[in-house]
């Protein structure tokens, strides 16, 4: 049976992991490598680095963090933030992940999206959504909207709209960021998860907001997740992957348990 | 343990060849045919669309695997490098492909499941205990990204004789569909190895430890 996947997130800086909280208020939680290996000892089924950096300086650095980080790293690798063109996407490819994650330059492009997948393939290429409800409109979820630049731009589209876009043009999964949860640990925003997830075939990565393993049930549930994504929650010891998929289990939720 | 990744551009051989040598192979990456002649092991890895796999017709690779076949070199054919091995598929019916093991390769079917199947899914190994799978669960958790499968081969013998295999591992998403396929010295899988943690490493490892009798 196919299994409800646990993602663990590294928001790096400066080739440092730091967990922001609704994109501010950084602290520093250590070396990406290290982290990274250790989510996949414990049960992590898959990793997303993602470069929260944004200057040029910091462009070598990533690549040598996401080389170090996949060296011995033997589950999917994902890496995302800054990547602007078909060439950037290649070059973190070649330094070892597996797929990429790109956010507003697809927005900006939206031919990337088909332009790294016919080198890559199309399961390389995750479009990641940021999206906020829009409690103006009558359908506050169906019309969340999409925001960019660490949730300053509204880009005036619907998170939805451009779902179904980037699947079209080629996107083999969506990561989506629920903004008003992010950082909250008060639970993803499942009716906004479950919007989107029922309006493409692709795979929906839900993120933001994971606090309790209940929270994971009710996305993997209600949500219509197909997979979800959670930083904050295993970087201090709050709790491992395989603790959190053990109690999943017993909810019933296919999860996959190594031995 | 010498092995031999065929690059025909069909997306990215990093992770597959970072994985071999973490186990120890001296790994050649190749995309010239004479290069056939004298490997030890073979691995034809790929990702995305089968109609990559027109490349190893227009370089003369596919007569250089099958000579290799043929001399009994162990041969793992991975994703679209396993569906290769079959006669074709129906994401691009003019292009032909080994014709190794019987079959077409088919589009999952639509329904309310998502296409692609992505994600870690257990294997349920054949009975015969295939030696890809060598000390693991039998139920065991890989990585699998794909649209198309390869329909599950049952044991069967047509009327000249000739025996065909049953698959050596299934799996069941939408339908009942072939995760490994082994027979002789060639093999196939439908997951990553290169991604499926400690399982897909030893599965590697059995591989590549592998001895045609």
């Amino acid at each position: 049976m196919l299994t409800r996947r646990i993602i663990a997130c590294l928001d790096c800086r400066e080739g440092r992991v730091v967990k922001g909280v609704q994109f501010v208020d950084l602290i520093d939680a250590g070396d990406p490598a290290a982290l990274a290996h250790r989510h996949a000892q414990e049960g992590a089924d898959e990793i997303v680095l993602l470069d929260i950096t944004a200057t040029h300086e910091g462009r070598a650095t990533l690549l040598d963090t996401v080389r170090r980080t996949a060296q011995s790293l033997f589950v999917p690798f994902t890496v995302g933030g800054g990547i602007r063109t078909a060439a950037d996407a290649e070059a973190v490819f070649e330094a070892g992940a597996d797929k990429v994650s790109i956010n507003s330059a697809a927005l900006a492009d939206p031919e990337l999206i088909g332009q790294i997948g016919a080198s890559f393939g199309a399961q390389a290429v995750i479009v990641a959504i940021d999206a906020r409800r829009d409690p103006d409109s009558p359908d506050p979820v169906r019309n969340a909207r999409v925001f960019t630049h660490g949730g300053r731009k509204d880009t005036g589209r619907t998170a939805v709209e451009w779902a179904r876009e980037a699947e079209s043009r080629g996107a083999g999964e969506i990561l989506l960021t629920s903004m008003d949860s992010d950082g909250t640990r008060n639970g993803f925003d499942c009716e906004l998860t479950a919007a989107v997830s029922s309006a493409v075939r692709i795979p929906v990565i839900a993120s933001g907001g994971a606090g309790t393993v209940a929270h994971f049930a009710e996305v993997f549930g209600a949500g219509k997740a197909d997979a979800a994504l959670a930083a904050s929650i295993f970087h201090f010891g709050v709790s491992s992957a395989r603790s959190l998929k053990l109690e999943l289990a017993k909810t019933g939720i296919p999860v996959r348990l190594p031995c | 343990m010498q092995v031999t990744v065929i690059d025909y551009k069909a997306g990215n051989l990093t992770s597959v060849v970072k994985a071999l040598r973490h186990l120890g192979a001296e790994v050649e990456v190749t995309d010239r045919p004479e290069q056939l002649a004298k490997a030890e092991r073979i691995i034809l890895p790929g990702v995305g669309h089968f109609a990559a796999t027109r490349r190893l017709d227009e370089t003369g690779l596919t007569p250089a695997i099958r000579a290799a076949i043929d001399r009994r070199i162990p041969f793992l054919g991975i994703c679209v490098g396993m569906q290769w091995l079959l006669q074709g598929s129906t994401e691009a019916p003019d292009q032909p492909g080994l014709g190794f093991f019987p079959g077409i390769c088919q589009r999952f079917p639509d329904g309310d499941e998502k296409v692609p199947h992505v994600g870690w899914n257990s294997i349920d190994t054949n009975m015969v205990g295939p030696k890809l799978f060598q000390g693991l669960r039998h139920c065991e958790y890989v990585y699998f990204t794909h649209s198309y499968y390869v329909p599950r081969l049952t044991l069967m013998c047509d009327r000249d004789g000739q025996l065909y295999p049953a698959s050596a591992a299934d799996t069941d998403y939408v339908v009942n569909f072939a995760a490994a396929l082994e027979w002789d010295n060639v093999f196939g899988v439908q997951f990553h190895p290169e991604k499926s943690g400690e399982a897909g490493l030893r599965i590697l490892k059995n591989f590549l430890e592998f001895r045609p009798c």
